[in-house]
C-alpha cells in the first residue's frame, strides 16, 4: 500500500513538473505580453518532433535537449517580429494570427515529418531501487531538469534586473518605455522564453510518449487549465495548479477514459472563466 | 438610406446563383452546392463576429448540433425530413441559448477561449458516445431518409439537383434574413455595442441581452445549415464538429469581409476552391488555412468586400 502511494506520488510529481514547464511558458505570455497564444501547444509539439529528428540524426539526446529548444525559441522570435508585433499584440488579431500559426506549424510538420508517431529510447536506462519497486532514472532526471528550469525562470523574473524590466512592462508598457525599458525587445525575449519552456517539455516527453504532429492540442488544453486555475498569468499559482493536475492525473485515469478526462478538463477551463467573469488579461 | 442598389445587388447575386445550376458541369455543380451550404453557415458566423464583434472559436458545435439534431432522429427513429430539419434548427438554437448565456459572462479575450472549450466538449462528446454517433465513421442516412412529400410530389433530398435547390433556397432565405437584421434597429444596436460598448450601455441598451439574442440567432442559423447539409448529403460525421469547422467560418468571414452581407459567400467561394486545388498537391493542404489566417490578419483586416466598401461602394451593407 505504501509502495503504491509512493509510486503515485512520484509519477504525479514528475508529470506535474512537466505540465508546469509548458504552463509557465503560457503564463509568461499571458502575464507579460497580455496575449492568448493559441499556438503554444505547437511549440511543445515542435520540441518533441525536433528532439526525435536530432536524436535520430546524431544519436545524442543531450544535443537534442539543447538544440531543439533553441531552434523553437528562434522560430518564436521570428513569429513575434513578423506577426505579433505588427498587430500590436491586440487581443482579437493575436488570437486569429496565432491560430493561423498553429495550423502553419502543424501542417509543415505533417509535410516534413509525416503523420507517424515516433519515440526515442530514454537516454538514461536503468532504475533506482526503492524498498518497494524500481523507479526509472530517466523520469527522475526529467523531474530534476524541469524543477531546475522552473526555479531558473522564477529567479530571473523576480530577482534580476531583466525580470524587473519584464514586470515593469507587464504593469504599464508605456511608462516602462518612458523609463528606457526596451519594451519590444522584452516582448520578443519573453515570447521566445515562453516557447522555449514548452519546447523543453516537448523534448523531455519524447522518450516517455511518442512525438506526433497533433500532440500540441492536448498540451494546450492542459496548460490552459493550469494557467486558468493558477490565477491567469501568476507563475506560482500556475505551478501549484500544475502539481494538482499531475497528482490527480493518476486518480482521474482510473475512473475516466481519456476522452472523458478531456471533457472534464475543458469544462473546468470554461466554467472557471465564466465564474470569474470579465476578460482574460486585466487592463487590455 | 439608399437601399435600391444594395437590394438590386443581392437580388442579382441570388438570381445568378439560382441560374448557375443549369449551366455548371457536374463537378462544379457539387462544389457550388457545398459552397452555398457553407455560405449559410458563414453568414450565421458573420452575424456574431462581423456585426456583434464577438470572436467565437467553437461555432462547429452549432453546425454539428444541427447535423446530429436532424440526423440522429432520421437514423434511429425514421423521422421525416421536414421535422428532422426543424429539430436540427432547434438543437442549434437551444445549444446557442445555453452556451451564449454562459460564455457572454466572460468578456473580451475570454469569450474565444470559453467558446473554444465548449466547442471541444461538443466534439469530444461525439467521441464519447461513439456507440450512438459512430464518431468519424459517421452515420449514413441515405437508405433511411424518406423522400420529402410536397403535395402530390415526393422529392428525394439526396438527388444532386434537389440538393442544389435546397442549398440555394436556404442560402437565399438566410441572405435575406441577414440583410433584414443588419438594417433593423436590432442590427444597428449590435454594431453600436461592437463599436463603443460603454456609450451604447449609457443609452440604455443592455449588452448582454442583445449579444445573447445574436448568439441564439447565429446558432440557430448554423444549426439549420448543419441540418440541411446532413439531410441533403445523407451523412452525419463528427469531422464537422471538430475545431477545423470552427476555424473555417472565421477565415471565410475574415477573408470575404467581416460585417458585410455578401462577404461570407466570397470567402467560402475562394477558400473552398483554394483548398480543393492545394489538396491535389499535398496532404498538408490545411497549411493554406493557416497562411490565409495569418496573412488576412496582417495585411487585409477588412477582407475583400470590406475593402471594396471602403474604396468604392460605400452603400454596401
Amino acid at each position: 500500500m505504501t509502495g503504491q502511494l509512493v509510486l503515485a506520488l512520484l509519477e504525479g510529481t514528475t508529470s506535474g513538473l512537466l505540465v508546469a514547464l509548458t504552463s509557465v511558458g503560457l503564463a509568461l505570455a499571458f502575464g507579460i505580453l497580455r496575449i492568448v497564444n493559441v499556438a503554444h501547444g505547437a511549440f511543445f509539439m515542435l520540441g518533441a518532433v525536433l528532439a526525435w529528428g536530432i536524436t535520430t540524426a546524431t544519436g545524442s539526446f543531450l544535443l537534442a535537449l539543447s538544440l531543439a529548444p533553441v531552434s523553437v525559441m528562434l522560430i518564436a522570435a521570428v513569429m513575434d517580429r513578423l506577426v505579433l508585433r505588427p498587430v500590436r499584440y491586440a487581443s482579437g488579431p493575436t488570437i486569429v494570427a496565432t491560430l493561423g500559426l498553429l495550423y502553419v506549424l502543424e501542417q509543415l510538420t505533417l509535410a516534413l515529418y509525416g503523420p507517424e508517431a515516433r519515440a526515442v529510447a530514454a537516454p538514461l536506462a536503468g532504475t533506482v531501487e526503492l524498498p518497494w519497486f524500481g523507479y526509472s532514472i530517466y523520469k527522475l532526471a526529467v523531474g530534476a531538469v524541469s524543477a531546475f528550469l522552473l526555479l531558473g525562470t522564477w529567479v530571473v523574473v523576480t530577482r534580476t534586473s531583466l525580470g524587473l524590466r519584464m514586470r515593469a512592462t507587464q504593469q504599464d508598457p508605456e511608462i516602462a518605455q518612458a523609463f528606457g525599458v526596451p519594451v519590444y525587445r522584452i516582448y520578443s525575449l519573453t515570447f521566445a522564453t515562453s516557447a522555449g519552456l514548452a519546447a523543453v517539455a516537448g523534448v523531455l516527453v519524447v522518450p516517455l510518449q511518442q512525438a506526433h504532429y497533433l500532440m500540441g492540442l492536448d498540451a494546450l488544453l492542459v496548460s490552459f487549465m493550469a494557467v486558468v486555475l493558477g490565477g491567469l498569468g501568476r507563475i506560482g499559482g500556475t505551478v501549484a495548479a500544475s502539481f494538482l493536475i499531475g497528482w490527480t492525473d493518476g486518480i482521474v485515469s482510473i475512473f475516466f477514459t481519456p476522452t472523458l478526462a478531456r471533457i472534464v478538463a475543458s469544462l473546468i477551463v470554461a466554467f472557471v472563466l465564466v465564474a470569474r467573469g470579465g476578460g482574460l488579461v486585466e487592463g487590455s | 438610406m439608399t437601399g435600391g442598389r444594395a437590394l438590386a445587388l443581392h437580388l442579382g447575386v441570388a438570381a445568378v446563383l439560382g441560374v448557375l445550376q443549369f449551366v455548371l458541369p457536374p463537378f462544379h455543380h457539387g462544389m457550388v452546392t457545398r459552397i452555398l451550404f457553407f455560405s449559410t453557415y458563414a453568414m450565421a458566423y458573420n452575424l456574431l463576429f462581423g456585426y456583434a464583434g464577438l470572436l467565437s472559436l467553437g461555432h462547429a458545435m452549432f453546425f454539428a448540433a444541427g447535423m446530429y439534431g436532424a440526423g440522429l432522429p432520421v437514423y434511429y427513429l425514421g423521422m421525416g425530413s421536414g421535422s428532422a430539419f426543424l429539430l436540427g434548427l432547434g438543437s442549434g438554437l437551444l445549444l446557442a441559448a445555453a452556451v451564449g448565456a454562459a460564455s457572454l459572462r466572460a468578456s473580451g479575450s475570454a469569450f474565444p477561449v470559453v467558446t473554444m472549450m465548449f466547442g471541444q466538449v461538443s466534439y469530444l462528446l461525439t467521441l464519447h458516445f461513439n456507440w450512438i454517433t459512430f464518431a468519424d465513421q459517421g452515420l449514413v442516412l441515405v437508405d433511411r431518409l424518406l423522400p420529402l412529400h410536397l403535395g402530390p410530389w415526393s422529392v428525394p433530398l439526396t438527388d444532386p439537383a434537389v440538393r442544389y435547390v435546397l442549398a440555394w433556397g436556404l442560402f437565399t432565405v438566410v441572405l435575406w434574413v441577414s440583410l433584414w437584421i443588419v438594417r433593423s434597429p436590432f442590427g444597428r444596436i449590435l454594431v453600436a455595442l461592437r463599436e463603443h460598448e460603454e456609450r451604447a450601455r449609457m443609452m440604455g441598451y443592455d449588452p448582454f441581452r442583445y449579444r445573447w439574442v445574436a448568439v441564439c440567432l447565429s446558432g440557430g442559423v448554423a444549426g439549420a445549415a448543419g441540418a440541411a447539409y446532413a439531410l441533403s448529403f445523407g451523412y452525419v460525421g463528427n469531422a464537422f464538429a471538430s475545431i477545423l469547422y470552427s476555424i473555417y467560418p472565421l477565415l471565410w468571414v475574415l477573408l470575404g469581409g467581416a460585417g458585410t452581407t455578401l462577404g461570407p459567400l466570397v470567402g467560402v467561394l475562394l477558400m473552398t476552391y483554394a483548398v480543393d486545388v492545394v489538396s491535389g498537391f499535398t496532404s498538408a493542404y490545411l497549411v493554406v488555412v493557416g497562411l490565409a489566417l495569418v496573412l488576412v490578419t496582417l495585411g487585409f483586416p477588412q477582407g475583400i468586400l470590406g475593402r471594396v466598401r471602403a474604396r468604392w461602394w460605400r452603400w454596401l451593407p
